[in-house]
């Protein structure tokens, strides 16, 4: 299989981007940043061809399915859209910096699937409640909520690292302004939280086309419910409460800790229809 | 700080003020005032967030015994006051969402009506001051004729955003255009989305029925009994099951659960339709959902009675009910029925038929015969052991039932969410302003300046981006 062998490359590949990028915070060298930047684009085309290669092969076994279907093909995907958007991120506000908080977690996840014997890389067929239309649509929508999300926590955690008053020789000094900070991490949040409704919603649409209920308070269900209030609290208190920086960066936190028990801790600590990732 | 929030921020100064002046208000006022405060959404969802935990933790819906088991008398108790085995439907919880949908309504009454003038007023007009002021502006200085300038620039400005208002001003003249104002109302969408889910699910709850229905091959049935209070439900038709299919894949994992069903009405045969996961069956506003599958119980069955002693045999066909007797007279067996899924120490031992043994002179007594282990029963090591040799295989098909009258509420509340969200995070109130003015020097000031009620960064980015293009014309 071309496509976990791909896979398995893009791995190392984010991995020496996360160098780059803890490198070029470490040693004050913003020449290290550009080459993790571009390191990243080279990962993201791996992970992008991997993702395709996976499709055909899926088709090509008899099952044909988007690789969207299991804790492996989910992890992959989730360290794509962190790394498109923060391409993205990276382009537009053109603040390299950043990335020495999200390189590492793309690499994490994607690391993950690859290395963990638990996380089976096999391409399985789909089970019945599967198959559906609203499967991509669902999935390419909560994800890229999450990538939201991730990109958020990344920017709020410079909160926690970054001094009041940064000397000018710190490595800390690099960081960009506490404005630019709070503005990014807002910006993440409002993009994650339209595309988490917009998954929530494709997920009630169809869990109601396949088990007649479009909401059961199924554990996944209602802990991106309680995700979706978490970061709901967070917008109400920065735009109608003045919340700014590091109380509202806990929010951020606090919010990211409830993704990563919908996304991990619901599939393994409790039961429930979306055992499959 | 170039924040400039919404004009909420404006509007929450202008509410504190007035909630100092009338400092003794009656009491609908304060109760008013209560229910629309951003503070009692923000506790309200911080309690709707942390009290939803519960009830993923703890069992839903589960027997009075199951809770006594898993968390003792004293802690099961706890759960039957407070409801917490059907947590998301116990009063308290009901109770915060009915705040959080007052608080949204009164909410929304009191800052629209606050900001219904901000959003549609009358006539736009605009304050240079204001502009001139703005931390997000950008000026140079132009050789070029102001007359042409100020042509120019307001023939680029109109393209870009849309109609334009001419001031003149000391020693010159200012251009002002906006997009975007109807924005402001995205917030209200979102607002009235919620309370469009919550009547859709209220009508639903109110109107509509869930039921499970069990239906062998061949059968059919026109009356069902709801999931949680077993009333008995009429349909307006009958429902017959003809055959249900489960195939699988080389993995042992399920490909699909087919069941092939007709509609018939009054006695008549409507149409038929095949159902899938995924693929109900809609009619007259009933759906009609695979859920599950078994085996039903086979009416009659294949059974081999050996005498361990004597190795003598029979072999005999017996419906449920029927009785044979056992070689040499010693006593007779009866077929007493079917369970599709035997439980043999905690183990699912899958299909298994039961029976009653009786030794002449002796008291009774059950076998079961699981139809995967031919040889369970002879590990009874009792005189006679017995085999079901074959049977007629036949499933039964789960379906799950509904009806949802609130559906097309919540799906409307859906596509208005979506659109709602969208509009308040990326459409922005946008105004620019431009100011051109004649300086001592034969040399043109020009002044670029520009606000958005959100995403203020991208509003700086295309103030510079903006300047740019007016400074090379």
């Amino acid at each position: 299989m071309y496509s976990s062998n791909i896979l398995s490359a893009t791995t190392f590949i984010y991995a020496l981007a996360s160098v780059f990028y803890i490198g070029s915070f470490s040693f004050k060298k913003q020449v290290l940043a550009r080459a993790g930047f571009w390191v990243i684009v080279v990962g993201f085309i791996g992970n992008t061809t991997g993702i395709i290669l996976r499709w055909v092969e899926s088709y090509q076994m008899g099952y044909g399915h988007a690789p969207f279907s299991n804790m492996y093909e989910s992890l992959v995907f989730f360290s794509w859209t962190v790394a498109v958007l923060y391409i993205f991120v990276e382009f537009k506000y053109k603040e390299s910096i950043i990335g020495v908080f999200i390189s590492p977690l793309i690499f994490l996840a994607i690391a993950y699937a690859s290395f963990d014997p638990n996380v089976s890389s096999k391409i399985s067929p789909l089970i019945p409640a599967l198959k559906s239309n609203w499967l991509i649509a669902h999935v390419i929508s909560c994800f890229l909520g999450y990538a939201g999300f991730a990109l958020a926590f990344g920017f709020s955690f410079i909160y926690l690292v970054k001094p009041k008053n940064p000397k000018s020789t710190s490595v800390f000094a690099r960081l960009p302004s506490w404005e630019m900070i709070d503005e990014l991490t807002y910006q993440m949040i409002v993009f994650g939280f339209l595309f988490l409704t917009i998954g929530i919603i494709t997920g009630a649409v169809w869990a109601n086309s396949a088990w007649g209920k479009y909401w059961s308070w199924d554990p996944k269900e209602t802990w991106s419910l309680i995700t979706w209030f978490v970061y709901a609290i967070f917008l109400h208190l920065r735009m109608m409460r003045g919340w700014h920086g590091a109380k509202l960066a806990m929010v951020s936190i606090v919010g990211f800790i409830a993704v990563m028990f919908t996304y991990f801790g619901v599939n393994y600590l409790l039961s429930g229809l979306h055992s499959y990732g | 700080m170039f924040y400039w929030n919404n004009g909420f921020a404006v509007l929450n100064k202008y509410l504190t003020e007035e909630k100092n002046l009338k400092k003794k208000e009656s009491l609908p006022n304060q109760i008013w005032m209560f229910f629309c405060s951003v503070k009692l959404t923000v506790y309200t969802l911080v309690l709707l967030a942390g009290t939803s935990i519960i009830g993923t933790i703890v069992l839903q819906n589960g027997s009075p015994q199951q809770y006594i088991n898993l968390y003792g008398k004293g802690l099961y108790n706890l759960i039957m006051v407070l409801k917490i085995d059907d947590m998301y439907h116990a009063w308290w919880f009901l109770f915060l969402l009915l705040l959080l949908c007052i608080n949204i309504i009164v909410c929304s009454i009191e800052r629209l009506s606050l900001t219904w003038k901000i959003i549609f007023p009358g006539k736009v007009t605009f304050n240079p001051d204001r502009f001139r002021q703005l931390k997000n502006k950008e000026t140079f200085t132009s050789t070029r004729k102001f007359d042409v300038l100020a042509s120019e620039f307001q023939a680029i400005l109109s393209k870009k955003v849309g109609k334009v208002l001419y001031e003149e001003t000391e020693n010159g003249c200012a251009i002002y255009a906006e997009r975007g104002r109807w924005s402001r109302l995205g917030v209200y969408v979102v607002h009235a989305s919620i309370i469009l889910l919550v009547v859709g699910a209220l009508i639903g709850a109110m109107f509509g029925f869930k039921a499970n229905l069990r239906l062998d091959e061949g059968a059919k049935a026109d009356t069902l009994f709801t999931t949680k209070s077993r009333t008995p439900i009429q349909l307006p038709f009958s429902i017959q099951c003809n055959e249900f299919e489960v195939r699988f894949y080389d993995t042992g994992a399920p490909e699909e659960f087919r069941s092939n069903l007709t509609i018939l009405e009054d006695g008549k045969e409507s149409f038929t339709k095949d159902i899938r996961v995924n693929q109900p069956l809609r009619y007259k506003g009933i759906n009609i959902f695979q859920s599950s599958y078994g085996t039903a119980a086979p009416d009659n069955a294949l059974f081999e009675i050996v005498d361990n002693m004597t190795q003598e045999s029979i072999t005999s066909r017996l419906k449920i009910g029927d009785e044979i007797a056992l070689p040499g007279n010693a006593g007779i067996f009866k077929f007493e029925g079917f369970l599709p899924n035997f439980k043999f120490r905690e183990h699912n031992l899958g299909e298994a038929f039961f029976g009653k043994v009786t030794l002449t002179g002796k008291e009774g007594f059950q076998i079961p015969l699981p139809t995967k282990f031919p040889t369970f029963d002879k590990m009874r090591k009792g005189q006679f052991s017995f085999v079901v040799k074959e049977f007629d295989k036949s499933y039964y098909t789960g379906l799950q039932v509904t009806k949802d009258p609130g559906i097309w509420y919540v799906y409307a509340g859906f596509i208005l969410m979506i659109l709602g969200c969208w509009i308040t995070f990326f459409i922005s109130h946008q105004s620019y302003f431009i100011e051109i003015k004649k300086s001592d020097q034969k040399t043109i000031d020009v002044l670029v300046s520009g606000k958005a009620n959100r995403n203020s960064y991208g509003m700086m980015l295309k103030i510079k981006k903006f300047a740019t293009t007016l400074k090379d014309k």
